[in-house]
């Protein structure tokens, strides 16, 4: 499993408000020995607004990086951000039809030929990694804490485009999770929309939709969230404040990255992990892994 | 609730949603399953289905017009739950897309968030977030909403302060350059 290679589209948020999503999810690869190979001289893929306005344009954006991913030789290009794998997937899906790849090329420098394929940093841990070979490399439990997995809606569906667990009730996390040593929840929106897309422009739509995932995560007896998204992550984290005063929910949850969580039980050092970008204390969840 | 002009059925309208879209809007039987997943029902003023059923009866302008396409967070409950397989977000995102062409823009802040999202995209490859933002303040004066965040944003060095622009810049500019020549013609 140590050969398994791919390229990586690490996505705008990485550089910026995801920090700590594309530092563990790097040091979580490498001590899997899972190589990634970030495109260079990558660009935005056109992320949630792009779609909207036109789908060849959107395509286009996203084609430049998949064209760039091929040029490395690889045939699978790997992203932590749900956001930005919705986009690669459509293009990449889009483009096998000859007339649209050939509309999406006259936007590009250079053409873009059949495409890689695009999957989630997850996918590739648990589908072509193997959970079983996760679970080999475990060296300190996550001590049974008790976590409701959050996949965001959009790493699933739709099923045709995501090819990718189940798409009303997905549990590859979950059963990650597990095998780092955490307790999953039952958590019921687990694929419910959190309302990242609004969120600036109309804040009351993600009051009221995060407000339904605290209220439900808080409902479940978590005591944390895990997130595979970094848009689900900042709103539940970094708005939890506001969410949890305009719904009246008193108890504060962190909202853990996946690969923070199962970096810690890899091993890895916390600083690699970067437990100190989260708003909501973490302290508590660390002490009960560390098991004082 | 407004009436709908029966009399006033415009094909070409129906024509062109389901070319743009690639999907059957005749299909839809009125089952309501992609309204009752729609997390953002609440804030719309035409729910979804019924927004399939004014599109299979041709009524243009209240479609175009309406809040619900800028307001849909493309989640993919509705096209995922449809049990005649029509791929609704896709059809939402079309609407979206002619409401744009036409000069409808229902929920203006929306509107400019993604066109200032984009505008950053063009100039520097990558979104710069607080250059977005700044610019996004500076049209509609709303940062006061998000005040409360300001110290979270700064001490956890959740906003890049600079660009991370990527070295071949022009290549993404001239992508949109070429979309709006194309646009054109
Ligand atoms: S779920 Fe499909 S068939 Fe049912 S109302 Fe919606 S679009 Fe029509
Ligand atoms: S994609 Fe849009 S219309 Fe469909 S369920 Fe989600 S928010 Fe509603």
């Amino acid at each position: 499993m140590s050969d398994l290679s791919v390229a990586y589209y690490p996505g705008c948020s990485a550089v910026g408000t995801s920090v700590e999503y594309e530092k563990s999810t790097r040091a979580v690869c490498k001590a899997l020995g899972i190589r990634l190979e970030e495109i260079p001289d990558w660009s935005c893929c056109g992320s949630s607004p792009a779609h909207t306005v036109n789908h060849v344009l959107s395509a286009a954006l996203s084609g430049r990086n998949l064209a760039l991913a091929a040029d490395m030789g690889h045939d699978t290009v790997a992203t932590p951000c749900p956001s930005c794998l919705v986009n690669l997937r459509t293009s990449a899906r889009k483009m096998e039809d000859p007339l649209f790849r050939g509309k999406v090329n006259e936007l590009l420098d250079a053409p873009c030929g059949p495409a890689v394929e695009p999957k989630s940093v997850l996918q590739v841990i648990v589908e072509d990694y193997g959970l079983d070979h996760v679970r080999e490399r475990v060296r300190k439990s996550l001590n049974g804490l008790k976590v409701a997995c959050y996949y965001g809606c959009i790493m699933t569906r739709p099923p045709e485009l995501m090819r990718f667990d189940d798409p009303e009730n997905p549990m590859s996390m979950d059963n990650l999770m597990e095998a780092a040593g955490a307790e999953p929840v039952p958590f019921p929106l687990k694929v419910e929309c959190c309302g990242a897309s609004s969120g600036i422009p109309r804040k009351d739509i993600v009051m009221r939709l995060s407000g339904r995932l605290l209220k439900a995560a808080e409902e479940s007896g978590a005591e944390a969230i895990v997130a595979a998204c970094p848009l689900c992550q900042m709103n539940l984290d970094l708005r939890q404040r506001q969410v949890r005063k305009a719904n009246g929910i008193d108890r504060g949850l962190p909202v853990f990255y996946f690969t923070q969580l199962l970096g810690l039980a890899l091993g890895l050092p916390e600083r690699d992990l970067r437990f100190d970008k989260l708003v909501v204390s973490p302290k508590r969840c660390l002490k009960r892994i560390a098991g004082a | 609730m407004k009436t709908t002009n029966m009399n006033a059925r415009d094909a070409e309208f129906i024509h062109e949603v389901e070319e743009r879209s690639g999907q059957q809007v005749v299909r839809c039987y009125q089952c309501g399953n992609c309204t009752a997943g729609c997390p953002y029902n609440f804030a719309y003023d035409i729910p979804v289905n019924r927004i399939m059923r004014l599109v299979q009866t041709g009524q243009k302008e209240v479609v175009l017009d309406s809040k619900s396409l800028w307001l849909c967070g493309s989640c993919q409950s509705c096209t995922t739950r449809c049990p005649n397989n029509i791929d609704v977000a896709r059809i939402m995102d079309v609407l979206r897309h002619m409401a744009r062409e036409t000069g409808h823009a229902s929920e203006r802040n929306i509107k400019l968030f993604a066109d200032t999202f984009l505008e950053s995209v063009e100039k520097h490859g990558r979104v710069y977030e607080a250059g977005l933002m700044a610019s996004y303040v500076a049209q509609t004066g709303k940062f006061l909403n998000d005040l409360d965040l300001a110290p979270a944003v700064l001490t956890k060095g959740k906003l890049s302060l600079k660009p991370h622009p990527v070295h071949k810049r022009e290549a993404v500019e001239e992508i949109f350059l070429r979309f709006r020549e194309k646009s054109k013609q």
